[in-house]
Protein backbone atom coordinates (compact mmCIF):
# COMPACT_ATOMS: atom_id res chain seq x y z
CA UNK A 1 0.00 0.00 0.00
CA UNK A 2 1.64 3.23 -1.09
CA UNK A 3 0.42 6.69 -0.20
CA UNK A 4 -1.53 8.23 -3.04
CA UNK A 5 -0.99 11.86 -3.75
CA UNK A 6 -4.35 12.67 -5.25
CA UNK A 7 -7.59 10.86 -5.67
CA UNK A 8 -9.29 10.00 -8.90
CA UNK A 9 -12.91 9.25 -9.43
CA UNK A 10 -14.79 7.38 -12.02
CA UNK A 11 -18.50 7.88 -12.31
CA UNK A 12 -20.60 5.43 -14.23
CA UNK A 13 -24.36 5.39 -14.57
CA UNK A 14 -26.73 3.51 -16.79
CA UNK A 15 -28.03 4.68 -20.11
CA UNK A 16 -31.21 6.61 -20.52
CA UNK A 17 -33.98 6.29 -23.05
CA UNK A 18 -33.75 9.01 -25.70
CA UNK A 19 -35.82 12.17 -25.52
CA UNK A 20 -38.09 14.02 -27.92
CA UNK A 21 -37.41 15.55 -31.32
CA UNK A 22 -36.60 19.18 -31.19
CA UNK A 23 -35.10 21.82 -33.44
CA UNK A 24 -31.44 22.44 -32.81
CA UNK A 25 -29.87 25.85 -32.65
CA UNK A 26 -26.81 27.20 -30.97
CA UNK A 27 -27.10 28.47 -27.43
CA UNK A 28 -25.32 31.59 -26.27
CA UNK A 29 -22.65 30.80 -23.81
CA UNK A 30 -21.04 33.42 -21.64
CA UNK A 31 -18.01 31.26 -20.97
CA UNK A 32 -14.97 30.91 -23.17
CA UNK A 33 -16.42 29.87 -26.49
CA UNK A 34 -15.10 27.48 -29.07
CA UNK A 35 -16.01 27.66 -32.70
CA UNK A 36 -17.67 24.52 -33.99
CA UNK A 37 -18.33 24.00 -37.67
CA UNK A 38 -21.61 22.66 -39.03
CA UNK A 39 -20.05 19.32 -39.93
CA UNK A 40 -18.66 18.95 -36.42
CA UNK A 41 -22.07 19.74 -34.94
CA UNK A 42 -23.72 17.07 -37.03
CA UNK A 43 -21.02 14.61 -36.02
CA UNK A 44 -21.52 15.34 -32.34
CA UNK A 45 -25.31 15.12 -32.65
CA UNK A 46 -25.21 11.78 -34.39
CA UNK A 47 -22.75 10.46 -31.87
CA UNK A 48 -24.85 11.51 -28.89
CA UNK A 49 -27.90 9.97 -30.50
CA UNK A 50 -26.07 6.64 -30.43
CA UNK A 51 -24.79 7.23 -26.89
CA UNK A 52 -21.20 7.69 -28.04
CA UNK A 53 -19.60 11.04 -27.42
CA UNK A 54 -16.52 12.43 -29.11
CA UNK A 55 -14.16 11.24 -26.38
CA UNK A 56 -15.83 7.84 -26.13
CA UNK A 57 -17.92 8.43 -23.01
CA UNK A 58 -21.55 7.52 -22.62
CA UNK A 59 -24.16 10.22 -22.14
CA UNK A 60 -24.03 9.99 -18.36
CA UNK A 61 -20.31 9.59 -17.79
CA UNK A 62 -18.09 12.17 -16.19
CA UNK A 63 -14.61 12.93 -17.35
CA UNK A 64 -11.55 12.06 -15.33
CA UNK A 65 -11.83 13.96 -12.05
CA UNK A 66 -9.02 14.68 -9.63
CA UNK A 67 -9.56 16.10 -6.18
CA UNK A 68 -7.00 17.27 -3.69
CA UNK A 69 -7.61 19.08 -0.43
CA UNK A 70 -5.53 21.32 1.82
CA UNK A 71 -3.77 23.13 -0.99
CA UNK A 72 -3.46 26.59 0.54
CA UNK A 73 -2.34 26.88 4.13
CA UNK A 74 -3.64 30.41 4.73
CA UNK A 75 -7.20 29.17 4.56
CA UNK A 76 -9.25 27.15 7.00
CA UNK A 77 -10.06 24.65 4.28
CA UNK A 78 -9.27 24.36 0.60
CA UNK A 79 -9.67 21.98 -2.29
CA UNK A 80 -8.66 21.75 -5.92
CA UNK A 81 -10.71 19.88 -8.48
CA UNK A 82 -9.64 19.08 -12.02
CA UNK A 83 -12.41 17.82 -14.29
CA UNK A 84 -10.98 17.17 -17.73
CA UNK A 85 -9.30 20.50 -18.42
CA UNK A 86 -11.46 22.51 -16.03
CA UNK A 87 -9.45 23.58 -12.98
CA UNK A 88 -11.11 25.01 -9.90
CA UNK A 89 -9.52 26.01 -6.61
CA UNK A 90 -11.73 26.74 -3.60
CA UNK A 91 -10.59 28.34 -0.36
CA UNK A 92 -12.76 28.64 2.76
CA UNK A 93 -11.99 31.24 5.39
CA UNK A 94 -13.95 31.45 8.61
CA UNK A 95 -14.25 34.84 10.27
CA UNK A 96 -16.21 36.09 13.24
CA UNK A 97 -18.99 38.45 12.32
CA UNK A 98 -22.38 39.70 13.31
CA UNK A 99 -25.31 37.43 12.51
CA UNK A 100 -28.10 38.55 10.24
CA UNK A 101 -30.94 40.34 12.07
CA UNK A 102 -33.58 37.93 10.74
CA UNK A 103 -31.81 34.85 12.03
CA UNK A 104 -29.77 35.81 15.10
CA UNK A 105 -28.85 32.28 16.09
CA UNK A 106 -27.28 31.22 12.82
CA UNK A 107 -24.06 31.92 10.97
CA UNK A 108 -23.97 32.35 7.21
CA UNK A 109 -21.97 31.55 4.12
CA UNK A 110 -20.73 34.05 1.54
CA UNK A 111 -19.71 33.00 -1.94
CA UNK A 112 -17.35 34.74 -4.29
CA UNK A 113 -16.34 33.41 -7.67
CA UNK A 114 -13.24 34.84 -9.31
CA UNK A 115 -12.97 34.07 -13.00
CA UNK A 116 -9.29 34.74 -13.37
CA UNK A 117 -7.55 35.79 -16.54
CA UNK A 118 -5.62 32.51 -16.37
CA UNK A 119 -8.60 30.76 -17.91
CA UNK A 120 -8.90 32.96 -20.95
CA UNK A 121 -7.69 36.45 -21.88
CA UNK A 122 -11.33 37.56 -22.17
CA UNK A 123 -11.54 37.48 -18.38
CA UNK A 124 -8.91 40.16 -17.95
CA UNK A 125 -9.84 43.18 -15.87
CA UNK A 126 -13.59 43.22 -15.45
CA UNK A 127 -14.26 40.71 -18.23
CA UNK A 128 -14.73 37.82 -15.85
CA UNK A 129 -17.07 39.67 -13.50
CA UNK A 130 -20.25 38.80 -15.38
CA UNK A 131 -19.65 35.08 -15.34
CA UNK A 132 -18.43 35.30 -11.75
CA UNK A 133 -21.65 37.02 -10.65
CA UNK A 134 -23.78 34.44 -12.44
CA UNK A 135 -21.90 31.57 -10.80
CA UNK A 136 -22.00 33.05 -7.31
CA UNK A 137 -25.70 33.92 -7.59
CA UNK A 138 -26.47 30.33 -8.54
CA UNK A 139 -24.38 29.09 -5.62
CA UNK A 140 -26.35 31.30 -3.24
CA UNK A 141 -29.56 29.79 -4.57
CA UNK A 142 -28.24 26.26 -4.22
CA UNK A 143 -27.20 26.75 -0.60
CA UNK A 144 -30.15 28.89 0.40
CA UNK A 145 -31.90 26.31 2.54
CA UNK A 146 -31.74 25.08 6.09
CA UNK A 147 -30.25 21.68 5.41
CA UNK A 148 -27.21 22.05 3.17
CA UNK A 149 -24.90 23.58 5.72
CA UNK A 150 -25.89 23.49 9.37
CA UNK A 151 -25.96 27.23 10.09
CA UNK A 152 -26.83 26.76 13.74
CA UNK A 153 -23.45 25.14 14.37
CA UNK A 154 -21.83 28.35 13.17
CA UNK A 155 -23.39 30.40 15.95
CA UNK A 156 -21.16 31.62 18.78
CA UNK A 157 -23.44 33.81 20.83
CA UNK A 158 -26.94 34.50 19.48
CA UNK A 159 -27.46 38.00 18.19
CA UNK A 160 -23.87 39.06 18.71
CA UNK A 161 -21.27 36.78 17.18
CA UNK A 162 -21.31 34.05 14.64
CA UNK A 163 -18.98 32.40 12.19
CA UNK A 164 -19.13 33.66 8.64
CA UNK A 165 -17.74 31.25 6.09
CA UNK A 166 -16.25 32.99 3.08
CA UNK A 167 -16.13 30.46 0.28
CA UNK A 168 -13.88 31.80 -2.49
CA UNK A 169 -13.86 29.98 -5.79
CA UNK A 170 -10.98 30.57 -8.16
CA UNK A 171 -11.47 29.47 -11.74
CA UNK A 172 -8.13 28.61 -13.27
CA UNK A 173 -9.03 26.80 -16.46
CA UNK A 174 -12.32 26.65 -18.27
CA UNK A 175 -13.28 23.58 -20.28
CA UNK A 176 -17.01 23.35 -19.80
CA UNK A 177 -19.10 22.13 -16.91
CA UNK A 178 -18.04 24.71 -14.38
CA UNK A 179 -20.93 24.17 -11.97
CA UNK A 180 -20.21 20.53 -11.35
CA UNK A 181 -16.52 21.09 -10.71
CA UNK A 182 -17.25 24.06 -8.44
CA UNK A 183 -19.82 22.18 -6.38
CA UNK A 184 -17.54 19.19 -5.87
CA UNK A 185 -14.70 21.49 -4.91
CA UNK A 186 -16.93 23.36 -2.43
CA UNK A 187 -18.02 20.11 -0.84
CA UNK A 188 -14.42 18.95 -0.56
CA UNK A 189 -13.27 22.29 0.83
CA UNK A 190 -16.07 22.40 3.42
CA UNK A 191 -15.20 18.86 4.45
CA UNK A 192 -11.62 19.98 4.88
CA UNK A 193 -12.52 23.12 6.84
CA UNK A 194 -11.37 23.27 10.42
CA UNK A 195 -12.97 26.06 12.45
CA UNK A 196 -11.20 26.81 15.73
CA UNK A 197 -13.20 26.32 18.90
CA UNK A 198 -14.28 29.45 20.67
CA UNK A 199 -14.48 30.19 24.39
CA UNK A 200 -16.60 33.09 25.48
CA UNK A 201 -15.59 34.71 28.70
CA UNK A 202 -17.46 37.52 30.45
CA UNK A 203 -15.49 40.35 31.94
CA UNK A 204 -16.55 42.67 34.78
CA UNK A 205 -18.70 45.09 32.81
CA UNK A 206 -20.64 42.29 31.24
CA UNK A 207 -18.92 42.61 27.88
CA UNK A 208 -18.09 39.36 26.18
CA UNK A 209 -14.61 38.41 25.17
CA UNK A 210 -13.98 35.82 22.55
CA UNK A 211 -10.96 33.60 22.79
CA UNK A 212 -9.89 31.34 20.01
CA UNK A 213 -8.31 28.11 20.99
CA UNK A 214 -4.56 28.01 20.25
CA UNK A 215 -4.41 24.31 19.67
CA UNK A 216 -4.56 23.64 15.90
CA UNK A 217 -6.27 20.30 16.51
CA UNK A 218 -8.96 21.77 18.74
CA UNK A 219 -11.46 22.62 16.05
CA UNK A 220 -14.94 21.88 14.89
CA UNK A 221 -15.58 20.20 11.57
CA UNK A 222 -18.57 20.85 9.39
CA UNK A 223 -21.05 18.17 8.55
CA UNK A 224 -21.06 18.06 4.77
CA UNK A 225 -23.47 15.13 4.43
CA UNK A 226 -26.23 17.35 3.10
CA UNK A 227 -24.12 19.60 0.89
CA UNK A 228 -25.55 19.25 -2.60
CA UNK A 229 -23.67 18.55 -5.77
CA UNK A 230 -24.65 20.31 -8.95
CA UNK A 231 -25.23 18.33 -12.12
CA UNK A 232 -25.41 20.15 -15.43
CA UNK A 233 -27.33 18.45 -18.20
CA UNK A 234 -27.05 19.76 -21.74
CA UNK A 235 -29.66 18.92 -24.29
CA UNK A 236 -27.88 17.87 -27.46
CA UNK A 237 -30.28 16.85 -30.20
CA UNK A 238 -32.85 14.46 -28.77
CA UNK A 239 -30.81 13.33 -25.83
CA UNK A 240 -29.09 15.02 -22.94
CA UNK A 241 -25.54 14.65 -21.75
CA UNK A 242 -23.85 15.00 -18.41
CA UNK A 243 -20.54 16.86 -18.12
CA UNK A 244 -20.53 18.48 -21.52
CA UNK A 245 -17.31 19.78 -23.02
CA UNK A 246 -17.20 23.18 -24.68
CA UNK A 247 -17.78 21.63 -28.10
CA UNK A 248 -20.89 19.79 -26.92
CA UNK A 249 -22.15 22.93 -25.23
CA UNK A 250 -21.84 24.79 -28.52
CA UNK A 251 -24.13 22.22 -30.14
CA UNK A 252 -26.70 22.18 -27.38
CA UNK A 253 -30.05 23.87 -27.26
CA UNK A 254 -30.18 24.62 -23.57
CA UNK A 255 -29.01 23.18 -20.28
CA UNK A 256 -30.53 22.31 -16.98
CA UNK A 257 -28.68 22.81 -13.73
CA UNK A 258 -29.90 20.69 -10.86
CA UNK A 259 -28.41 20.43 -7.41
CA UNK A 260 -28.93 17.16 -5.60
CA UNK A 261 -28.08 16.01 -2.09
CA UNK A 262 -27.01 12.50 -1.17
CA UNK A 263 -30.57 11.53 -0.32
CA UNK A 264 -31.80 12.60 -3.71
CA UNK A 265 -33.36 15.85 -2.48
CA UNK A 266 -33.27 18.63 -5.03
CA UNK A 267 -32.33 22.09 -3.75
CA UNK A 268 -32.25 24.11 -6.94
CA UNK A 269 -33.25 23.70 -10.57
CA UNK A 270 -32.37 26.23 -13.21
CA UNK A 271 -32.62 26.26 -16.94
CA UNK A 272 -29.84 28.15 -18.66
CA UNK A 273 -29.15 28.83 -22.27
CA UNK A 274 -30.85 30.53 -25.15
CA UNK A 275 -33.03 27.70 -26.41
CA UNK A 276 -36.35 26.42 -25.17
CA UNK A 277 -37.12 23.02 -23.68
CA UNK A 278 -40.38 21.15 -23.65
CA UNK A 279 -41.69 19.94 -20.28
CA UNK A 280 -41.10 16.25 -21.14
CA UNK A 281 -37.42 16.90 -21.68
CA UNK A 282 -37.15 18.83 -18.46
CA UNK A 283 -38.78 15.99 -16.58
CA UNK A 284 -36.44 13.41 -18.09
CA UNK A 285 -33.40 15.58 -17.48
CA UNK A 286 -34.44 16.07 -13.87
CA UNK A 287 -34.72 12.33 -13.39
CA UNK A 288 -31.29 11.74 -14.90
CA UNK A 289 -29.82 14.59 -12.88
CA UNK A 290 -31.20 13.17 -9.65
CA UNK A 291 -29.83 9.73 -10.42
CA UNK A 292 -26.40 10.93 -11.46
CA UNK A 293 -26.16 13.44 -8.63
CA UNK A 294 -27.12 10.89 -6.03
CA UNK A 295 -24.48 8.50 -7.33
CA UNK A 296 -21.83 11.21 -7.08
CA UNK A 297 -21.96 11.63 -3.32
CA UNK A 298 -20.99 8.23 -1.99
CA UNK A 299 -17.68 7.83 -3.87
CA UNK A 300 -16.83 11.47 -3.16
CA UNK A 301 -17.26 11.11 0.59
CA UNK A 302 -15.37 7.84 0.58
CA UNK A 303 -12.53 9.51 -1.29
CA UNK A 304 -12.38 12.49 1.04
CA UNK A 305 -12.38 10.31 4.10
CA UNK A 306 -9.67 8.12 2.66
CA UNK A 307 -7.53 11.14 1.84
CA UNK A 308 -8.02 12.46 5.34
CA UNK A 309 -7.16 9.16 6.94
CA UNK A 310 -3.77 9.21 5.21
CA UNK A 311 -2.99 12.19 7.41
CA UNK A 312 0.67 13.10 7.43
CA UNK A 313 1.66 10.29 5.09
CA UNK A 314 -0.07 12.03 2.21
CA UNK A 315 2.27 13.77 -0.17
CA UNK A 316 0.95 17.15 -1.06
CA UNK A 317 1.31 17.45 -4.76
CA UNK A 318 -0.96 20.15 -6.09
CA UNK A 319 0.41 21.83 -9.16
CA UNK A 320 3.83 20.30 -8.76
CA UNK A 321 2.72 16.93 -10.09
CA UNK A 322 3.96 15.53 -13.37
CA UNK A 323 2.57 16.69 -16.67
CA UNK A 324 -0.98 15.46 -16.93
CA UNK A 325 -0.90 15.12 -20.67
CA UNK A 326 2.21 13.05 -20.72
CA UNK A 327 1.81 10.77 -17.75
CA UNK A 328 -1.48 9.28 -18.81
CA UNK A 329 -0.09 5.78 -18.75
CA UNK A 330 1.27 5.98 -15.23
CA UNK A 331 -1.96 7.44 -13.91
CA UNK A 332 -4.10 4.59 -15.18
CA UNK A 333 -1.85 2.00 -13.67
CA UNK A 334 -1.67 3.52 -10.22
CA UNK A 335 -5.37 4.28 -9.96
CA UNK A 336 -6.45 2.72 -6.68
CA UNK A 337 -10.11 2.38 -7.51
CA UNK A 338 -11.69 -0.47 -9.43
CA UNK A 339 -12.38 0.43 -13.02
CA UNK A 340 -16.01 0.71 -14.09
CA UNK A 341 -17.89 -2.32 -15.39
CA UNK A 342 -16.94 -1.68 -18.99
CA UNK A 343 -13.15 -1.91 -19.05
CA UNK A 344 -12.89 -0.38 -22.52
CA UNK A 345 -14.68 2.73 -21.39
CA UNK A 346 -12.62 2.88 -18.24
CA UNK A 347 -9.41 3.17 -20.19
CA UNK A 348 -10.87 5.86 -22.36
CA UNK A 349 -11.94 7.75 -19.27
CA UNK A 350 -8.35 7.57 -18.08
CA UNK A 351 -6.86 9.10 -21.13
CA UNK A 352 -9.53 11.72 -21.75
CA UNK B 1 11.78 47.26 16.72
CA UNK B 2 10.61 45.85 20.03
CA UNK B 3 9.29 42.31 20.19
CA UNK B 4 10.17 40.73 16.86
CA UNK B 5 13.86 40.10 16.42
CA UNK B 6 14.55 39.87 12.73
CA UNK B 7 18.13 38.73 13.19
CA UNK B 8 19.19 36.98 16.37
CA UNK B 9 22.67 37.22 17.93
CA UNK B 10 23.60 33.84 16.53
CA UNK B 11 22.73 35.04 13.04
CA UNK B 12 19.39 33.26 12.61
CA UNK B 13 16.25 34.85 11.22
CA UNK B 14 12.63 34.34 12.26
CA UNK B 15 12.20 31.18 10.23
CA UNK B 16 15.61 29.77 11.11
CA UNK B 17 17.45 30.80 7.98
CA UNK B 18 20.83 32.47 7.89
CA UNK B 19 21.13 36.00 6.53
CA UNK B 20 22.05 35.05 2.97
CA UNK B 21 19.95 31.92 2.72
CA UNK B 22 17.07 31.74 0.25
CA UNK B 23 13.79 29.93 0.85
CA UNK B 24 13.16 26.63 -0.86
CA UNK B 25 12.20 27.15 -4.50
CA UNK B 26 10.10 24.52 -6.28
CA UNK B 27 8.69 25.10 -9.72
CA UNK B 28 6.85 23.33 -12.49
CA UNK B 29 6.28 24.39 -16.09
CA UNK B 30 3.35 23.54 -18.31
CA UNK B 31 0.72 23.15 -15.59
CA UNK B 32 -2.17 24.18 -17.83
CA UNK B 33 -2.84 22.62 -21.20
CA UNK B 34 -5.08 25.37 -22.56
CA UNK B 35 -2.72 28.31 -22.20
CA UNK B 36 0.21 28.92 -24.50
CA UNK B 37 2.62 28.84 -21.58
CA UNK B 38 2.15 28.35 -17.86
CA UNK B 39 4.22 27.84 -14.76
CA UNK B 40 3.82 27.43 -11.03
CA UNK B 41 6.38 28.37 -8.43
CA UNK B 42 6.64 27.98 -4.67
CA UNK B 43 9.14 30.15 -2.85
CA UNK B 44 8.85 29.07 0.75
CA UNK B 45 5.18 29.67 1.55
CA UNK B 46 4.57 32.03 -1.34
CA UNK B 47 2.81 30.31 -4.23
CA UNK B 48 2.40 31.96 -7.62
CA UNK B 49 0.89 30.85 -10.92
CA UNK B 50 1.75 32.51 -14.21
CA UNK B 51 0.01 32.04 -17.54
CA UNK B 52 1.07 33.44 -20.90
CA UNK B 53 -1.11 33.88 -23.96
CA UNK B 54 0.48 34.98 -27.17
CA UNK B 55 1.88 36.37 -29.25
CA UNK B 56 -1.50 37.09 -30.83
CA UNK B 57 -3.26 39.96 -32.51
CA UNK B 58 -3.91 42.98 -30.36
CA UNK B 59 -7.34 42.65 -28.73
CA UNK B 60 -9.49 45.60 -27.84
CA UNK B 61 -8.31 48.96 -29.08
CA UNK B 62 -6.19 48.85 -32.21
CA UNK B 63 -4.52 52.07 -31.17
CA UNK B 64 -2.36 50.16 -28.74
CA UNK B 65 -0.62 48.38 -31.62
CA UNK B 66 3.04 49.22 -32.02
CA UNK B 67 4.37 49.01 -35.56
CA UNK B 68 7.81 47.71 -34.69
CA UNK B 69 7.36 45.52 -31.62
CA UNK B 70 4.93 43.55 -29.51
CA UNK B 71 2.85 45.00 -26.72
CA UNK B 72 3.27 43.24 -23.40
CA UNK B 73 0.16 43.21 -21.28
CA UNK B 74 0.43 42.09 -17.67
CA UNK B 75 -2.11 41.57 -14.97
CA UNK B 76 -1.22 40.85 -11.38
CA UNK B 77 -3.94 39.56 -9.10
CA UNK B 78 -4.12 37.83 -5.77
CA UNK B 79 -6.58 35.15 -4.78
CA UNK B 80 -8.96 36.39 -2.12
CA UNK B 81 -7.80 33.65 0.23
CA UNK B 82 -4.09 34.27 -0.36
CA UNK B 83 -3.45 36.59 2.55
CA UNK B 84 -4.06 36.01 6.24
CA UNK B 85 -6.80 38.65 6.15
CA UNK B 86 -9.29 37.93 3.41
CA UNK B 87 -8.80 40.23 0.45
CA UNK B 88 -12.07 41.59 -0.89
CA UNK B 89 -11.04 42.37 -4.45
CA UNK B 90 -8.63 40.14 -6.33
CA UNK B 91 -7.40 42.91 -8.62
CA UNK B 92 -8.20 46.44 -9.62
CA UNK B 93 -6.87 48.10 -6.50
CA UNK B 94 -3.88 50.43 -6.61
CA UNK B 95 -1.33 47.92 -5.42
CA UNK B 96 -2.25 45.38 -8.09
CA UNK B 97 -2.20 47.99 -10.84
CA UNK B 98 1.23 49.14 -9.73
CA UNK B 99 2.53 45.58 -9.67
CA UNK B 100 1.12 44.95 -13.14
CA UNK B 101 2.99 47.98 -14.40
CA UNK B 102 6.21 46.79 -12.79
CA UNK B 103 5.84 43.37 -14.37
CA UNK B 104 5.25 44.98 -17.75
CA UNK B 105 8.36 47.08 -17.36
CA UNK B 106 10.42 44.08 -16.32
CA UNK B 107 9.40 41.91 -19.22
CA UNK B 108 9.70 44.61 -21.82
CA UNK B 109 13.38 44.66 -20.94
CA UNK B 110 13.82 40.94 -21.36
CA UNK B 111 11.48 39.69 -24.11
CA UNK B 112 12.63 40.16 -27.70
CA UNK B 113 9.56 42.12 -28.64
CA UNK B 114 10.96 43.39 -31.93
CA UNK B 115 10.46 39.91 -33.37
CA UNK B 116 6.68 40.24 -33.12
CA UNK B 117 5.53 43.61 -34.47
CA UNK B 118 1.86 44.52 -34.21
CA UNK B 119 1.07 41.75 -31.76
CA UNK B 120 0.35 41.33 -28.09
CA UNK B 121 1.73 39.06 -25.41
CA UNK B 122 -0.44 38.59 -22.30
CA UNK B 123 1.14 37.62 -18.99
CA UNK B 124 -1.29 36.89 -16.16
CA UNK B 125 0.05 36.17 -12.71
CA UNK B 126 -1.97 34.94 -9.77
CA UNK B 127 -0.77 34.73 -6.19
CA UNK B 128 -2.34 31.73 -4.47
CA UNK B 129 -0.61 32.20 -1.14
CA UNK B 130 1.21 35.28 -0.01
CA UNK B 131 4.12 35.17 2.41
CA UNK B 132 6.42 37.95 1.30
CA UNK B 133 8.32 38.29 -1.96
CA UNK B 134 5.16 38.47 -4.05
CA UNK B 135 6.78 40.45 -6.82
CA UNK B 136 9.79 38.13 -7.03
CA UNK B 137 7.65 35.01 -7.12
CA UNK B 138 5.58 36.59 -9.91
CA UNK B 139 8.61 37.49 -11.98
CA UNK B 140 10.15 34.05 -11.57
CA UNK B 141 6.91 32.28 -12.44
CA UNK B 142 6.35 34.56 -15.41
CA UNK B 143 9.87 33.88 -16.71
CA UNK B 144 9.17 30.16 -16.68
CA UNK B 145 5.79 30.67 -18.30
CA UNK B 146 7.26 32.80 -21.09
CA UNK B 147 9.89 30.12 -21.71
CA UNK B 148 7.15 27.49 -21.72
CA UNK B 149 5.26 29.52 -24.33
CA UNK B 150 8.32 29.51 -26.54
CA UNK B 151 8.70 33.29 -26.65
CA UNK B 152 12.37 34.24 -27.03
CA UNK B 153 13.99 36.25 -24.26
CA UNK B 154 17.39 37.84 -23.84
CA UNK B 155 18.01 35.99 -20.61
CA UNK B 156 16.17 34.56 -17.59
CA UNK B 157 14.61 37.26 -15.46
CA UNK B 158 15.16 36.43 -11.83
CA UNK B 159 13.92 38.50 -8.96
CA UNK B 160 14.55 38.54 -5.29
CA UNK B 161 14.02 40.81 -2.32
CA UNK B 162 16.63 41.91 0.17
CA UNK B 163 16.50 43.71 3.49
CA UNK B 164 18.94 45.32 5.85
CA UNK B 165 19.04 44.68 9.59
CA UNK B 166 21.93 45.34 12.00
CA UNK B 167 24.44 46.13 9.24
CA UNK B 168 23.64 42.76 7.66
CA UNK B 169 21.82 42.31 4.38
CA UNK B 170 19.06 39.66 4.46
CA UNK B 171 18.14 37.83 1.28
CA UNK B 172 14.62 36.74 0.31
CA UNK B 173 12.35 38.36 2.87
CA UNK B 174 9.25 36.69 4.21
CA UNK B 175 6.08 38.58 5.11
CA UNK B 176 6.99 39.24 8.74
CA UNK B 177 10.34 40.68 7.71
CA UNK B 178 8.84 42.85 4.96
CA UNK B 179 6.14 44.32 7.12
CA UNK B 180 8.52 44.79 10.04
CA UNK B 181 9.17 48.32 8.87
CA UNK B 182 12.76 47.84 7.81
CA UNK B 183 14.31 48.40 4.40
CA UNK B 184 13.09 46.24 1.58
CA UNK B 185 14.66 46.19 -1.86
CA UNK B 186 13.17 44.29 -4.82
CA UNK B 187 15.47 43.56 -7.71
CA UNK B 188 14.86 41.90 -11.07
CA UNK B 189 18.05 40.79 -12.76
CA UNK B 190 19.17 39.32 -16.06
CA UNK B 191 21.87 37.11 -14.58
CA UNK B 192 24.28 36.52 -17.44
CA UNK B 193 25.03 40.12 -18.26
CA UNK B 194 24.25 41.35 -14.78
CA UNK B 195 21.71 43.86 -16.14
CA UNK B 196 19.01 45.10 -13.81
CA UNK B 197 15.47 45.13 -15.20
CA UNK B 198 13.75 46.59 -12.17
CA UNK B 199 14.96 48.09 -8.92
CA UNK B 200 12.64 49.24 -6.21
CA UNK B 201 13.35 50.17 -2.63
CA UNK B 202 11.06 51.32 0.17
CA UNK B 203 11.95 52.91 3.48
CA UNK B 204 15.08 54.79 4.46
CA UNK B 205 18.57 53.52 3.94
CA UNK B 206 21.92 55.23 4.35
CA UNK B 207 23.60 55.64 0.97
CA UNK B 208 26.70 53.76 2.15
CA UNK B 209 24.67 50.64 2.59
CA UNK B 210 23.00 50.71 -0.81
CA UNK B 211 25.93 49.04 -2.58
CA UNK B 212 26.03 46.13 -0.11
CA UNK B 213 22.31 45.67 -0.28
CA UNK B 214 22.28 45.57 -4.05
CA UNK B 215 25.16 43.11 -4.08
CA UNK B 216 23.26 40.82 -1.72
CA UNK B 217 20.13 41.02 -3.87
CA UNK B 218 22.11 40.30 -7.03
CA UNK B 219 23.75 37.26 -5.48
CA UNK B 220 20.35 35.99 -4.36
CA UNK B 221 18.97 36.49 -7.89
CA UNK B 222 21.84 34.51 -9.36
CA UNK B 223 21.02 31.72 -6.92
CA UNK B 224 17.41 31.74 -8.07
CA UNK B 225 18.49 31.71 -11.71
CA UNK B 226 20.38 28.47 -11.13
CA UNK B 227 17.23 26.84 -9.77
CA UNK B 228 15.10 28.12 -12.65
CA UNK B 229 17.64 26.90 -15.18
CA UNK B 230 17.53 23.46 -13.57
CA UNK B 231 13.73 23.43 -13.75
CA UNK B 232 13.74 24.35 -17.44
CA UNK B 233 16.30 21.70 -18.30
CA UNK B 234 14.41 19.05 -16.39
CA UNK B 235 11.15 20.02 -18.06
CA UNK B 236 12.75 19.79 -21.49
CA UNK B 237 14.18 16.39 -20.63
CA UNK B 238 10.79 15.13 -19.48
CA UNK B 239 8.98 16.42 -22.53
CA UNK B 240 11.51 15.15 -25.03
CA UNK B 241 11.76 11.77 -23.32
CA UNK B 242 8.01 11.28 -23.32
CA UNK B 243 7.40 12.48 -26.85
CA UNK B 244 10.35 10.47 -28.06
CA UNK B 245 8.82 7.20 -26.91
Amino acid sequence: MFPVSHMEMYIRADLLVSGRTHAVFQCLCSMATVQVSEAEKVYILHGVRDDLRVDGRGCEDYRHMEIETKMVSNTDGSAKVTLGHTDVLVGVKAEIGKPRPMVPDEGYVEFFVDCSANATPEFEGRGGDELGMELSNTLYKVFNNRYSVDMKSLCISPGEHCWVLYVDVLLLQCDGNLFDAISVAIKAALFNTKIPKVHISEDEEGGKEIELSDDPYDCIRLNVENVPCIVTLCKVGHRHVVDATLQEKACSVASLIISVTHKGTVTCVRKVGGGSLDPESIFEMTETGKRVGKALHAPLMELLQKEESLGKKRQKVGFLEEQKVHSRKSRCETGPFPLPKNPGLGHLLCSA
Amino acid sequence: MAGLELLSDQGYRLDGRKATELRKVQARMGVFAQADGSAYIEQGNTKALAVVYGPHEVRGSRSKTLHDRAVINCQYSMATFSTAERKRRPHGDRKSTEMSLHLKQTFEAAVLTNLYPRSQIDIYVKILQSDGGNYSACVNAATLAVIDAGIPMRDYVCACTAGFVDETPLADLCHAEESGGGTSLALALLPRGGHIALLQMDARLHQDHLETLMEAAMTACKGVSKVLDEVVRQHLQEVSALTGE
